[in-house]
């Protein structure tokens, strides 16, 4: 048993890091503390996002983990765990969660050799953004009854239909689309995946705001909108396979770990600086206790992120399916745990957002909102639950 | 990086287990439980037979130099089989404190006879405040001629029943010093006290015990700098334990809701069942990977003072939730004598004590961070 990387991995993620460090300079006030808001919720923050994805298109590094036939190095996946954990501890935006995490995987199971070369290059090069057409307003945890169909029309299928809760529809170019193509099969049969452009005719995108105001989410609704066949990817009517076998990506969810610690050292810089009733908070033995019991939650998510990645590169991918579940239960339930520990620390200036008076720039207040929404998406916590129950232990599926 | 075991150490765990599940089943755990001497004599011969016993013993006093790892690997299948025996206060607490502590003709003499079988040892550190800090220790040693004389009371003295020596800290004029008494000395006498544990916790009072000046574990008022030295990896050594009666509260309780019907189906179709045990599976899953992580950093030569005690904290809170969400998906049956989830729930809470509770090292955790 050895947990030690090699020189040759510590070296590259000094690479990482000395990149990420640098590039954070030019972060512009709008990214605020990145994540899903710093990317989608400005303008600003969505164009400097495309900046570092360009910048790491030219390093090769959001292609690095692809198979050499796909244009990537085939580097191992512990590389590839290094590389998300120097950008998410750097809070650094440029790797695109649904074209390069998603999809990405997807074409290159699935994608004929034209599409891999007018579709993944492009990812490659950190050159095009994508947004999801998953979830439908019937059809949230139970994905598999979704009702948009795409039906087949001579050299072309016909979407209609619509898809809610699509992070970034409005300021992203490209959608990949789980439609119904087979209107007499239910469920996850007669399903299809599609790559679309945004701008086509027949599309509308109306924000759904967050519960703090900022603009994330969208209903998209489709009309009579035409794409071409040659933008099916794979096999017809063979989607919802497909949208299960493109687990084989960096699932560890290290980065929950790694942005929670950098939250801890803040909170910690805190207390050891802010004084009530003539002590410091750093004195108060709760405080000290809830801070010890964050301590441990990191130590431990962190050290299972490095175990679900070490399996999965050595292909233990049905331990990791369920430890994959668990790393995002665990770490999206601690965010919450974090924000609301830190906010209650606080006292009276946790509820402050962006004020001069906001301790830790008001991101723990902010976290607090925007947690709930990681807790729900991909998979809400009560699925991955049911996932972990019937892969990690074997008990029946209903 | 490469998480795997060797295949020497699978094959270690594979002897381990299989020796306890043929030699001490839970039937024969709960008979254990139930004796004075709260041990079986014959599987300790068995075991120290073995070679069990030499797991910590260096090289260099004739032992195979077994990295770290290989004493959790023991510790958490004893943990699974819920073994009843003396291997942690003499093995782990005593054995541990000698190296740590002891000069080398007391590692020879004290490891050499442990090794064989033939030498019990306990540990008693602490008193009736029963505090885990240095300012809980003070039983009295008096410097008389060529001898001290210990006065006081211990408590919580794991195995001292059976125990043929015991480590005592003492307060002396220079602070804390550890005392090798024998356990039979004129002057001790030692109760055996009923516990959750249904183990060998045990009160031990000194009466003007006479101990040699030669018998002392390092030097006059280094004793809790060994004790806290020592403490680390007995932490990380308990914690093994622990967590294998995590994993085998998980897996009898998984086993027992696919089998167990009402309504016409195995309650663990239900996903309120799903949900709890896919809870305990998570708690599972985060202890024993961090549980190897820092058995490693030992290996490693690091300092873990830290990480032990996160571990032990994190352990304390996971062993009772796995346990008890155990007994209650057993519902009925979890709560009796007759089944085995019981012991773990038991063990559980006992364990939650040994070398410092939740609080104690949730403070040493904010001590170091702040």
């Amino acid at each position: 048993m050895d947990f030690k990387l090699t020189e040759k991995q510590k070296a590259l993620k000094r690479e990482f890091d000395q990149f990420f460090e640098e590039v954070m300079k030019d972060a512009p006030p709008e990214y605020g503390r990145g994540g899903l808001e710093g990317v989608y919720a400005t303008p600003e923050g969505f164009e400097f996002h495309l900046q570092v994805s360009k910048k790491l298109g030219e390093k090769g590094w959001l292609s690095r983990a692809w198979p050499k036939e796909c244009g990537g190095e085939g580097a191992p996946l512990i590389e590839q765990l290094l590389f998300n954990e120097s950008r998410e501890s750097h809070r650094a935006p440029g790797v695109d969660l649904f074209g390069h995490g998603m999809f990405a995987p997807t074409l290159i199971i699935a994608a004929n050799d034209e599409q891999k070369e007018r579709l993944l290059t492009p990812l490659a090069k950190g050159k095009v953004s994508y947004c999801q057409g998953w979830s439908e307003p019937d059809s949230g945890s139970d994905l598999a009854s979704l009702q948009t169909t795409a039906i087949k029309d001579g050299d072309n299928y016909i979407i209609n239909g619509q898809k809610i809760w699509t992070t970034g529809g409005h300021r992203a170019e490209c959608m990949f689309l789980l439609a119904r193509t087979n209107p007499e099969e239910k469920r996850g049969k007669g399903l299809s995946v599609f790559h679309l452009r945004m701008d086509l005719p027949g599309i509308t995108v109306r924000p759904i705001l967050y519960m703090d105001g900022k603009h994330l989410y969208n209903e998209v609704f489709f009309k009579d909108v035409k794409i071409p066949a040659k933008d099916l990817i794979g096999t017809e009517n063979e989607g919802w396979k497909l949208t299960r076998d493109t687990m084989n990506f960096e699932r560890s969810g290290v980065g929950f770990f790694v942005e929670g610690r950098e939250d801890l050292k803040e909170l910690v810089d805190y207390v050891k600086t802010t004084k009530r009733n003539g002590k410091y908070l750093a004195e108060d033995p709760i405080i000290r206790q809830k801070i010890a019991k964050l301590f441990i939650d990191l130590e431990v998510g962190y050290t299972l992120a490095y175990k679900i990645a070490w399996l999965q590169g050595k292909g233990g991918l049905s331990f990791a399916a369920s430890a994959a579940s668990e790393a995002k239960v665990f770490g999206s339930e601690l965010a919450e745990r974090i924000a609301n520990y830190a906010t209650e620390i606080m006292g009276l200036y946790g509820q402050l957002s962006d004020s001069k008076w906001a301790p830790m720039n008001g991101s723990m207040v902010e976290s607090y909102q925007f947690c709930m929404g990681i807790t729900v998406a991909a998979g809400s916590s009560e699925i991955q639950r049911n996932i972990i129950a019937w892969t990690g232990l074997g008990l029946p599926r209903f | 990086m490469d998480l795997s075991f060797s295949s020497e150490q699978e094959i270690l765990r594979k002897s381990v287990a299989e020796f306890l599940s043929k030699e001490c089943s839970y039937e024969k755990v709960k008979e254990i439980e139930e004796s004075a001497e709260g041990y079986s004599p014959k599987l300790w011969k068995k075991i120290a037979q073995l070679g069990w016993l030499e797991i910590i013993l260096p090289e260099e006093f004739g032992g195979f130099g077994d990295p770290f790892i290989n004493l959790i690997i023991i510790m958490e299948e004893i943990g699974k089989a819920a073994f009843p025996s003396p291997f942690f206060s003499t093995v782990v607490q005593s054995g541990l404190t000698i190296l740590e502590g002891g000069s080398t003709a007391q590692k020879k003499d004290l490891l050499g006879k442990i090794v064989d079988g033939k030498l019990l040892m306990a540990l008693a550190q602490y008193e009736q405040e029963a505090s885990y800090l240095e300012t809980g220790i003070n039983l009295s040693a008096k410097l008389s001629g060529d001898d001290y004389i210990l006065n006081g009371t211990k408590m919580f003295v794991i195995d001292a029943n059976i125990a043929d020596k015991l480590i005592v800290a003492a307060r002396e004029d220079k602070g804390i010093t550890l005392f090798l008494v024998d356990a039979g000395a004129k002057g001790i006498k030692c109760t055996k006290m009923p516990t959750i544990g249904m183990d060998n916790n045990c009160e031990v009072i000194f009466d003007n015990v006479k101990v040699s000046k030669a018998d002392l574990i390092g030097e006059p008022g280094n004793g809790w700098k060994i004790l806290q030295k020592a403490e680390a990896k007995i932490i990380v050594a308990k914690c093994g334990e622990m967590v294998g009666g995590c994993k085998a509260s998980l897996d009898m309780t998984a086993a027992y809701a696919k089998e167990r019907k009402q309504y016409g189906v195995p309650i663990g179709l239900f996903q309120v069942i799903q949900h709890y045990m896919s809870n305990m599976l998570l708690a599972y899953d985060t202890s024993v990977n961090y549980l190897y992580k820092v058995a490693w950093m030992i290996d490693e030569n690091e300092d873990v003072t830290k990480e032990a005690s996160a571990l032990k904290a994190q352990v304390n809170e996971k062993y009772k939730f796995i346990s008890e969400r155990g007994v209650q998906i057993h519902g009925g049956v979890g709560t009796s004598r007759e089944f085995d989830i019981g012991l773990f729930y038991r063990r559980a809470k006992a364990y939650e004590y040994v070398a410092g509770d939740s609080d104690y090292h949730y403070e040493k955790i904010a001590a170091a961070l702040m």
